[in-house]
């Protein structure tokens, strides 16, 4: 992995190049001379400026009064990422964020180049970043995030990063680079295990499972656990660690889009507009970190102080917002919460023919199965979409890590994609048929979307799977723009 | 009459990495298609070892895993050289494949003892050998599966490769066009994928080979139902073969 830093202490001020002024409209130019000529996609034009202006970045950020929340881990990154953004702006601040997909450090220059004035000015309070691990360590060494929001390390992709231990440093430099607050996942011990390395001043709160919940999350360790220990001792809950830090947030029960939840030793219902227990529980992570937020703006003095990084003009309306911010009760937070809708292929939910269908993005072993836990087959038909370029990992290994045996009763109506015969194998070896297998993904989402009219479904899909059926699914259906923020 | 077949399941809580639990799956299944009981027996440490042993099957870890595993693996050592001797059949994948060799060194210079049931020793690298790999075995055909190991291992003369690879950068070393090792029944290779479901020639040899030590003979029992079943896996393992040949490194 090379950086892209320039090297220099992120504390020290950032060195302006001669040309930096110009930088916004290089930028600006860029995007859209690419988004004429349909070349170089989304991120080129902050290749672009990352190669002539490094500080960009940097500087950028360094205008918000609040700074970053940076937000990591393997599982659910994008809807947390998106709830934290919707929930910070539905409860008055300005909130940058960077949009579904593109979560590594061009993509957020970017997007930035789409927010800046010519000036180079940003016209927000935070920024929501969601970064994938290898990235988040090169954003850190250019920008430190006042806040770090650490999801879980699981296995995923394992051919990008290596190990899951090498993930989890990965993570430990995101925790010693961020200067206000970590928010770590208590139930997962590679992320908990890190508020011993933030540094002394940073504070660590924690989001929870209930006992009675902990079986629906098995760690990393547990999974390897109870895949290959099925047979050995069937039904048996995954064992975890003794706890004894307690939670700021913890998720206690679960119900059909409701939840419930202690926080700060009280306990609350929500409404939620996902679906999923492991949604739930990511709600349980933003909530937290909007919580950490908050608890520092509790005193006038750090809003006032924090308002001196705006020019005079901007202090007061920031002042205000963060106020109004500040006093918002837990009521409240759940109120913004229940506000969140669902990501891009995170129980997005589209009309097809009548039928409700459900878009599953699946990435690796824990995600996918969380995700046939979350989503009863009864009463569905199921299609399961499994890629292999680069961007869904290459190696198959990780089918062989989920448990598909809830599948058994009602079949697979069909597999499809690149790998198609490989998921085909995999539904083989546990006894679940499978009606059709066709690899041409078009084909078997137009055949699978005309059956059984009215009837709910439920399609599994690898990122670049889910592409090229959202794709499709948008020609012949009304399918909603399911980017992260606005 | 009941026949069953005792399969052990070495360290799936430390060594069980890139679903390498889908070949203790594959040989259960088959095995049961086959008309045979399989008995799933995982063993991590400090477990007591089954009263049979018929194929053992280990998975990668990572160097954590192995630092977990390794004085349960020494304790075992003598139990495991005596049934490797005897012909037992064993699948040990990356992690445990290093181990069942010489010695393991790892990038800082540190050196873990393997319990030399395979002649072969590694060393670290800081470079991963990574990606969709095709190897071609006399005894196997075409073994077809996804590699994914930063030790580099080097057989020792004499020793068998399970197969060959065709480019520098791939197999046991990167260096040698070896990849993988045979000794006994005992395999050894770095083949994750997981390996068995897409290579049944390798599960059937396992099979055959734990089947005839303990019964003297391999004599499958399918019902038509299962007979039919077995053949629609294997139809599907091949287009998944074929699928998998096709992809980018």
């Amino acid at each position: 992995m090379t950086t892209t830093a320039t090297g220099a202490a992120p504390n020290t001020p950032p060195r302006r190049p001669w040309c930096a002024f110009a930088t916004p409209l290089l930028g600006k130019t860029v995007r859209w001379a690419s988004r004429v000529t349909h070349h170089g996609g989304s991120a080129f034009p902050g290749k672009v400026v990352e190669r002539v202006d490094p500080t960009f970045l940097r500087r950028t950020l360094a205008q918000l009064p609040l700074g970053v929340v940076l937000v990591s881990g393997t599982n659910g990154k994008t809807t947390t990422t998106r709830m934290v953004a919707m929930m910070l702006e539905s409860l008055g601040l300005r909130v940058f964020t960077n949009p579904t997909g593109s979560n590594f450090t061009r993509g957020v220059v970017s997007a930035l180049l789409n927010e800046v004035t010519m000036g180079g000015r940003i016209d927000a309070d935070i920024a929501v970043l969601e970064l994938d691990e290898a990235y988040a360590v090169q954003f850190v060494a250019q920008v430190r995030p006042q806040y770090a929001l650490l999801l879980n390390v699981m296995r995923d992709q394992l051919d990008r990063f290596g190990e899951i231990d090498n993930t989890a440093r990965l993570l430990a430099r995101v925790a010693e680079a961020t200067t206000r607050a970590v928010v770590l996942n208590r139930e997962d011990p590679r992320i908990a295990a890190l508020a011993g390395l933030a540094p002394v001043d940073t504070r660590a709160s924690y989001f929870g499972l209930s006992r009675a919940l902990r079986r629906y999350f098995p760690t990393d360790d547990d999974m390897a656990t109870t895949v290959a220990l099925t047979a050995a001792a069937p039904g048996e809950p995954p064992t975890t660690t003794a706890h004894v830090t307690p939670a700021d947030v913890m998720l206690t029960a679960v119900g059909d889009h409701r939840a419930q939840m202690v926080i700060d030793g009280q306990e609350y219902e929500s409404e939620v507009k996902l679906e999923g227990v492991y949604n739930l529980y990511n709600a349980a992570a933003a909530l937290a970190a909007v919580r950490a937020v908050q608890q520092d703006l509790r005193s006038p003095d750090m809003i006032a102080k924090a308002a001196l990084t705006l020019p005079q003009p901007r202090r007061d309306g920031f002042v205000m917002r963060a106020q109004r911010f500040a006093g918002a009760d837990t009521a409240q937070l759940l109120d913004a919460l229940a506000q969140v809708t669902p990501a891009f292929g995170r129980g997005e939910v589209i009309d097809v023919h009548g039928s409700p269908t459900e878009l599953l993005l699946v990435k690796n072993p824990m995600g996918f199965r969380l995700a046939l836990a979350s989503f009863p087959p009864d009463d569905a038909d199921t299609m399961i979409c499994i890629n292999d370029e680069y961007a869904d990992g290459r190696d198959m290994s990780w089918l062989w890590d989920v448990d598909f045996t809830s599948l058994k009763a009602g079949g697979v109506d069909t597999v499809s994609g690149v790998r198609a015969w490989d998921m085909a194998l995999r539904l083989a070896y546990d006894d679940v048929e499978v009606g059709v297998v066709e690899t041409d993904l078009e084909q078997a989402v137009a055949a699978f979307t005309a059956r059984n009219p009215g009837r709910r479904k439920h399609i599994y899909c690898t990122y670049t799977a889910m592409l090229a059926v959202r794709a499709y699914l948008a020609k012949i259906a009304d399918v909603a723009d399911a980017g992260v923020g606005k | 009459m009941a026949r069953p077949i005792d399969i052990v399941s070495l360290y799936p809580k430390d060594m069980n990495i890139y679903g390498d639990s889908g070949n203790v799956l594959t040989i259960e299944r088959r095995l049961a298609l086959y008309g045979y009981e399989p008995r799933v027996h995982a063993v991590n440490q400090r477990d007591p070892w089954p009263d049979h042993a018929d194929v053992i099957l280990g998975g990668g870890g990572q160097d954590t895993g192995q630092k977990k595993i390794i004085d349960d693996l020494y304790a075992r050592a003598d139990t495991l050289r005596a049934l490797a001797d005897d012909g037992t059949p064993m699948l040990m994948i990356c992690g445990l494949y290093q181990l069942f060799g010489d010695y393991f060194e790892t990038v800082d210079g540190a050196r873990l003892e393997g319990i030399s049931i395979i002649g072969a020793h590694t060393v670290g690298r800081d470079v991963r050998m990574i990606g969709n790999l095709v190897e071609h075995s006399d005894d196997f055909g075409d073994v077809i599966g996804y590699e994914n190991h930063s030790g580099q291992t080097f057989l020792d003369a004499g020793v068998r490769p399970l197969g060959t690879v065709a480019h520098d950068g791939m197999g046991n070393n990167g260096e040698d066009h070896t990849e993988g090792a045979r000794v006994h029944n005992v395999i050894g290779t770095y083949m994750h994928g997981s390996l068995l479901p897409k290579n049944p020639a390798i599960s059937d040899f396992l099979i055959r080979a734990a089947v005839e030590r303990r019964y003297g003979g391999f004599r499958p029992e399918s019902a038509p139902a299962q007979g039919e079943e077995l053949a629609r896996i294997d139809r599907v393992a091949g287009r998944a073969r074929e699928a998998a040949r096709l992809r980018p490194r």
